[in-house]
């Protein structure tokens, strides 16, 4: 399970790459594209859709269920992996690399966790 | 209460993700996934553990006068050493369960039923079993492994003859363990079943896949693949609302013969049918989601999911009446209406390419 540490976390498993202090990149992380299992399916945001931390912001299918993908931090949609559109198992085998999303205006970002922090919660988790 | 099969230890050194189906634990998938294992037996051949299947037998001077009544097949010409197919239904023509009967001898019947409704089939059956016949619930005496794939024949062949048509069986030996395999199976897929003592599964099971051309597989792939070939699934495309020829299952009640049901399904006038449905839009219709023609509710789904071997995503859905392939329609997923067509069942045949 891969979780690098320059990433921060969301305790519903989204990982957010800050690329400024109010512009970041968010995708699904290791720990959940195992759980979910291969992905056939990627309901993105519309651009300019505004994050609410915590609230449904898109969804992924597996080939056994549809799963929420929830807004780790507030902001506004800038644009969307339209790669993901017809290459949804990116998400399986490059977590890292298959960002879903981008947002600017990023805000509500103090339940992030750190790498170490993250780990531990999926350990927590997985028992 | 959840059992583990006999092919628990095996399930877990796999790494297989085990969840509780019908009270029995079981992989839902292996580390290789539902798509690998759903292509491996599309394409090369994969291991099932199906030991949570039940069976029961039926022996004595009036089995067959049993099977027959309780059962919507006819059952009368069944040849020792066939299999032959066929549904339970209550008095008022929905499904108790469907099922799979071996002939073993003239008076003697070995009936495989769905592992979600053993102890409701059996009570059913015990409530309605007349003259002489003995009825007995030996599941628990019973593994069942399914070899399928297309390479299935080749690599079971290097243990023991097989039987040469598809629905008929055999009494054989595999590693000198006394099994019944059938050519029979679940994922619409060459392939064959084996029946065995609960103690002599693992080791048959590890032989079996220490040749590299098969993987073990799980109940996400077994899904995918029955759906994938269109084969009914208990409490999906039938139900104790739905009656065997509302799914289509025609071939398998004989209406010219008197069996429980009969008379309601033969009153009935309201018919449903069971279509299948290519979604043409984007997105993946799962079970419950409504179908609508022109703005109008004809249905709703009971099965549906994305197909690993025909890459698209396909629904089975129960809808008030026939309609031609090609039909355009609409799908209500989670409120959104994704555009579909109906397709003609099933969706993907074996030997086509």
């Amino acid at each position: 399970m891969k979780t690098p540490e320059e990433l921060k976390y969301s305790k519903t498993h989204e990982w957010v790459r800050f690329i400024s202090e109010t512009e970041a990149e968010v995708g699904l992380s290791d720990f959940a594209q195992d759980a979910l299992g291969d992905l056939v399916f990627v309901n993105l945001p519309e651009p300019d859709a505004e994050a609410v931390k915590g609230e449904t912001i898109c969804d992924v299918e597996s080939v056994k269920a549809v799963s929420d993908v929830y807004a780790p931090v507030s902001g506004t949609v800038t644009e969307v992996n339209e790669e993901l559109l017809d290459a949804p198992e990116k998400i399986n085998s490059d977590p890292y690399g298959a960002w879903l999303f981008r947002l600017t205006d990023v805000s509500d970002t103090d339940d992030l966790m750190d790498a170490e922090a993250y780990k531990a919660h999926c350990e927590a988790e997985a028992h | 209460m959840t059992v583990k099969t006999p092919l628990y230890e095996e399930h877990v050194a796999l790494e297989g993700r085990i969840v509780d189906f019908a009270g029995y634990f079981l992989p839902v998938q292996y580390p290789t996934g539902v798509i690998a294992e759903h292509m491996a037996v599309r394409e090369k051949a994969g291991l099932f553990d199906v030991s949570h299947m039940g069976e029961v037998t039926f022996k004595g001077r009036d089995a067959l006068a049993n099977i027959n009544r309780i059962f919507t097949n006819d059952y009368t010409n069944l040849k020792i050493g066939k299999v032959r197919y066929g549904v339970m239904c209550y008095e008022n023509g929905g499904c108790v369960d469907d099922l799979i009967v071996y002939r073993r001898g003239e008076d003697d019947f070995f009936v495989v039923v769905n592992a979600s409704n053993r102890f409701k089939d059996v009570e059913w059956i015990k409530e309605h079993l007349e003259g002489e016949v003995e009825f007995e619930d030996v599941s628990d005496s019973y593994a069942q492994i399914a070899l399928q794939g297309p390479l299935s024949g080749e690599i079971l062949g290097k243990y023991t003859e097989l039987p040469e048509r598809y629905y008929s069986y055999i009494d054989s030996e595999i590693l000198g363990k006394k099994v019944i395999v059938s050519q029979t199976g679940y994922t619409g897929e060459y392939g064959f079943e084996i029946y065995c003592a609960p103690e002599d599964a693992p080791e048959i099971w590890r032989e079996i896949l220490k040749d590299e051309r098969v993987i073990p597989c799980g109940l996400g792939a077994r899904d995918t693949l029955r759906l994938e070939a269109s084969m009914p699934l208990y409490g999906h495309e039938m139900d104790e609302t739905i009656t065997p020829l509302e799914t289509g299952l025609d071939y398998g009640v004989k209406m010219n013969k008197e069996f429980i049901g009969r008379d309601a399904i033969a009153a009935k006038t309201d018919n449903r049918h069971r279509i299948g449905i290519k979604v043409t839009g984007r997105g993946i219709a799962r079970e419950h989601c409504d179908v609508y023609m022109n703005g109008e509710k004809i249905g709703h789904t009971t099965s549906g999911t994305h197909c690993p071997y025909l890459k698209g995503a396909y629904a089975m859905a129960l809808v008030d009446q026939a309609y031609e392939p090609g039909t355009k329609l609409e799908v209500d997923v989670r409120g959104r209406r994704i555009e579909g067509e109906v397709t003609a069942l099933p969706f993907y045949k074996r030997g086509q390419k």
